[in-house]
Order: structure tokens, then C-alpha cells, then sequence
């Protein structure tokens, strides 16, 4: 379905996924925690806009609630516990370097066209407009994923984490008008546990290596 | 024939109106400055004083040196005369389509960098390994933002480009908005304004494009100088007429031309503003951080490239 067809919500709704994918990629590359915690909190304003946006077109009820709790969710609430884990641990100032930053950015580049090719077979099956934005959220959890892979600061992992499940939501609202209301609390609230768990985790890591950098996990020995 | 007419009406205007461009950014920058700043017409005097100066050469310097302004700003000219500034449908269209405008700029950068290098000085040597660097990542992602635009018409003519961006009426394309990002990186590291490079600076840690333009004098310098500007308009051209053409002369009635003329000359008054505040809001980076800068615009070029296949061509 070329764009000049669709009408201008679902046309707003390509625009904020591809610009969620943008996003993806700056989170991917930022060195500075705080600024990548913002992104984040970006990307998830960006989804909500989107579920928000679907609802209006579907007139799909549940859509409305989904959309506040992402914004509540992922926008305000995960983004401003990350926001106070860090000042607790001391590391607004922090930055990390990747080592060949142009070449994580190009891995990300290829994790897109993988998942354009991964998506490609529906494109005969015919699916309207939301097998576009299936292959950019599949991009998303593997940029996320990638991310994971890449940085060493575990605060960083976990925001690859979140940021995957941006990429899951994103998928479930476009193809599938929405997960069911019970699914979708449940993970809202397993991502609030998560969330919870990893800061409780972040104080245990720093307390046995000295640091957040996990690739230090790798040197740990028994004391002899 | 009349068409022909136009088109050498608009080449000339391209030239006339570049300095005016620059004056309007300098003022407004002194403005955000809380400066008087210079009188608006004020490039045009410089050009005047530089031009009835006594032009002295440096006598290290070979032929190549004292041709070299008139190839850069022939092929500076020459490029932004292919641009549509306020008429669609002009017979230079047909010449020249965008590959051939990145491959005049290219040829005029090239003569500007042997230029720098050819008296022997250190800075002039220095400007342009500096600007061959940086020019050596913007043209990849000058190019993709390009491309991403000739792949929505299926033309790789600018007027092409237009015209389908005209008929299509107002689309969401995030192509578009991806390649705008990418085209406003890629001339601001070109044109050697503020992030990059500081045009109204001579010290000798932070300069590009000066530090090739050192040795000339007199009326060399003038042309020298007239190029940088008219690239500066060629760039503003090609942001405000390809992403927003509305406005411009589709048929050769003096009316619609007027009015072409009139919402180019806003369209780029707003466009220098943007620029000024910019330029005020930012510093520069250090030179080992551009590699950085560009990388982002090819990252966007190549993002607009896959959202327009991933997002836009349909089944």
C-alpha cells in the first residue's frame, strides 16, 4: 500500500514509527547515560502517539487506555526511576565510549534490511499497511538487542532492554489492534518489577565489582 | 527561446542575490548578539572594494593558482544554475540533473583545495587536507539524501524531483523528513558554517575554508569568496525549493514569476534566520568530532533510504 493512498492518520502513524526507529538509533550511540535515558523516555511518548493514534483510526476502545499507560509507563514513570537510580549511584556525568561507534551504527543499518527481508514473505499475503511498520518494530527489538550485545555499562543494557519491549508493543498495536487489556497489564506491571529488581541489582553490582561495567563480571575469581 | 531567457535571468540572479543571502545572515546573527551589526548591503561593498584592489601573487605560485578562482567560482556558478530558484520546467534542467550538481561542486572544491596547497604555505596546505576530510564523508551522505529523493519521483532531475513533490500534494513521508535532516548536516558542514567551521574566523587551531583563501588578494579573493556565498545560496536553494517548493513558477507569466521570485527570496529570509539562531545557539566542535557529525548524516540518509522502501512503497 503506497503512502499517497492512506489517509493522513495512518500516514502520521509511518512517520512516528520511523522516527521511533530514528530514535533507536541514537539511544544505540549516545554516550551519556542521562541523555539516553531521555531518548528513551522519547521513544516510549513516540509509541504511545502511535497506539494512540490507532485507536482513533480503529476506534478500538482498550487502544485509549494502552496509550495512557504507555506515556504513564514508559514515558514518565521507568524514565524517571532510571533518572533517580543514576543520580543514587553517582553517574549523571557518566559517559561510555563504544569502540567503533560507526560500525555499531552500521550493524543497526543491517539489523534493518535483515528484518525488511525477515517481513518481506507478507508482503504477498497482502497485509495492508501494517507489515511496513512489523518489519521497523522488528528492527527495534534487534536494535535493542544489539544494544544489550554492545555496551558494557549495565544501566545501558537495561535501557536496550526497555526499549526492546517498545519495539514488541509497537509490533502488537500495528499488526494486531492491540494486545487483550489483561495481557497488556500484565506486562506493564512485569516490566514495573523488572524495573524494580534491576535498580536492586544495580546496588548489588556495584557493591561486589566496585563498578556498573559488567564485561568486569568476566575477571571474577575465587579468592585463593 | 524565452524559456532560455529565464533560465539566464535566474543565472544571473543566483549571483546577484548570494552576497544579499550572507548580509541578511550577518545581520540577524548580530541582531541575536545584541550587536548593531554591518549594513545589509554590506558583501556587496566588500566585493566592490576587493575588486578595484591591486591583486598581488605570491611568487611560489604556479599558473594553477591564478586560474583556480575563476574554475571555482565558474563551477559554483555553473551548479547553483541548474538548481530551480523561481521557475520549474527550465531548459538547464535538462543539462544537468543532481548527479552532475555534487560532481561541479566537487570540481570546484577540488580547485580550491590545489589552490590552498599550491604556494607552499603550512595553512594553506592544512585548510585543505582539512577540507578534503570533510568533504570526503559529506558527498556519501549528500548522495543518499540525493538518492532518497530521485527514488520517491523515479528521476534523478531536480526539477523532476519538484514536480512530482508538487503533484503528490502535502504526504507524512519520514523519507523525506530523514533526507532533510541529512541535506541540513551535509550543508552546514559544506558551506563551513558554525557546528564545523567558523566563517568569520582566522585563528589558526579552528579555520577550514579560510585557511585555503590566505594567500589571495584583490579580485581573486573576491571570486573566491563570491563562490562560498553562492554555494551558501545553492544549498539554501535546494533545502527551501525541494522540501517546500510551493510557490514556484510552474508557467512563464511575469506573474507567477513574481510570485515565484517573492516566496524563494521569503522561504530563504526565513531559511538565513534559522541558520543565524543556529549559529548563535552553537559552538563549534573540535575537527576530530566532525567525523562524528557527518556519520550522523549518513545514518539519516541511509534511514530515509530504507523508510522509503521499508514504509512506503506498498505491495
Amino acid at each position: 500500500m503506497s503512502l499517497a493512498v492512506m489517509p493522513l492518520l495512518q500516514q502520521f502513524v509511518v512517520l512516528m514509527a520511523a522516527l521511533a526507529l530514528f530514535l533507536s538509533f541514537v539511544l544505540l550511540a549516545q554516550t551519556r547515560l542521562v541523555a539516553a535515558i531521555h531518548v528513551f523516555a522519547w521513544q516510549g511518548a513516540l509509541v504511545a502517539a502511535v497506539t494512540f493514534t490507532v485507536a482513533l483510526t480503529g476506534h478500538a476502545g482498550h487502544l485509549y487506555f494502552s496509550a495512557l499507560l504507555t506515556l504513564t509507563l514508559k514515558a514518565l514513570l521507568i524514565p524517571w526511576m532510571l533518572h533517580r537510580l543514576v543520580r543514587r549511584l553517582g553517574l549523571e556525568r557518566h559517559t561510555e565510549h563504544l569502540r567503533h561507534p560507526a560500525l555499531v551504527v552500521m550493524a543497526g543499518v543491517a539489523l534493518v534490511i535483515f528484518s525488511y527481508w525477515l517481513v518481506l514473505p507478507m508482503v504477498e499475503q497482502g497485509l495492508a499497511f501494517t507489515r511496513n511498520i512489523i518489519a521497523v518494530s522488528l528492527a527495534l527489538v534487534l536494535i535493542g538487542l544489539l544494544m544489550m550485545v554492545f555496551r558494557h555499562q549495565a544501566v545501558a543494557q537495561v535501557l536496550g532492554f526497555m526499549s526492546m519491549e517498545n519495539g514488541l508493543f509497537l509490533a502488537a498495536v500495528s499488526a494486531t489492534s492491540g494486545m487483550p487489556l489483561v495481557v497488556e497489564l500484565g506486562v506493564a506491571f512485569d516490566l514495573l518489577v523488572a524495573m524494580v529488581l534491576f535498580g536492586v541489582f544495580f546496588f548489588q553490582i556495584r557493591e561486589s565489582i566496585d563498578s556498573l561495567d559488567v564485561d568486569r563480571l568476566n575477571r571474577l575469581k575465587e579468592v585463593e | 527561446m524565452s524559456a532560455w531567457f529565464i533560465a539566464l535571468l535566474q543565472a544571473l540572479l543566483c549571483v546577484a542575490l548570494a552576497p544579499l543571502l550572507v548580509g541578511w545572515v550577518r545581520r540577524v546573527k548580530a541582531r541575536l548578539q545584541n550587536r548593531r551589526g554591518a549594513p545589509l548591503l554590506q558583501p556587496y561593498a566588500d566585493l566592490r572594494k576587493l575588486m578595484i584592489k591591486e591583486t598581488r601573487v605570491a611568487h611560489t605560485a604556479s599558473p594553477l593558482f591564478r586560474v583556480a578562482p575563476y574554475i571555482v567560482f565558474v563551477a559554483t556558478w555553473l551548479a547553483c544554475a541548474t538548481v530551480p530558484l523561481i521557475a520549474l520546467d527550465l531548459p538547464t534542467a535538462g543539462i544537468a540533473d543532481i548527479i552532475v550538481l555534487v560532481g561541479l561542486l566537487a570540481l570546484g572544491r577540488f580547485f580550491l583545495a590545489l589552490a590552498g596547497m599550491d604556494v607552499g604555505t603550512a595553512f594553506g596546505g592544512m585548510g585543505a587536507s582539512r577540507e578534503m576530510l570533510i568533504s570526503a564523508l559529506a558527498e556519501p551522505a549528500l548522495l543518499m539524501a540525493v538518492f532518497t529523493l530521485a527514488m520517491t519521483a523515479h528521476s534523478t532531475s531536480l526539477v523532476g524531483v519538484m514536480e512530482h513533490h508538487l503533484t503528490d500534494g502535502f504526504l507524512l513521508r519520514p523519507s523525506y523528513l530523514f533526507a532533510f535532516g541529512a541535506l541540513v548536516l551535509v550543508a552546514l558542514a559544506e558551506c563551513g558554517r558554525i557546528p564545523v567551521d567558523n566563517p568569520t574566523t582566522h585563528l589558526e587551531l579552528t579555520m577550514v575554508h579560510e585557511a585555503m583563501l590566505l594567500e589571495y588578494t584583490g579580485r581573486h579573493l573576491a571570486l573566491m569568496e563570491w563562490a562560498a556565498w553562492i554555494k551558501l545560496l545553492l544549498y539554501g536553494v535546494l533545502i527551501v525549493n525541494v522540501f517546500l517548493p510551493w510557490g514556484i513558477a510552474t508557467e512563464f507569466t511575469p506573474a507567477a514569476l513574481a510570485l515565484g521570485l517573492v516566496a524563494v527570496v521569503v522561504k530563504l529570509a526565513l531559511l538565513g534566520a534559522a541558520l543565524a539562531l543556529g549559529e548563535t545557539l552553537m559552538a563549534k566542535m573540535r575537527l576530530f568530532r566532525v567525523p562524528g557529525f557527518l556519520n550522523l548524516a549518513l545514518l539519516l540518509g541511509l534511514l530515509g533510504l530504507l523508510s522509503h522502501v521499508i514504509l512506503e512503497v506498498g505491495a
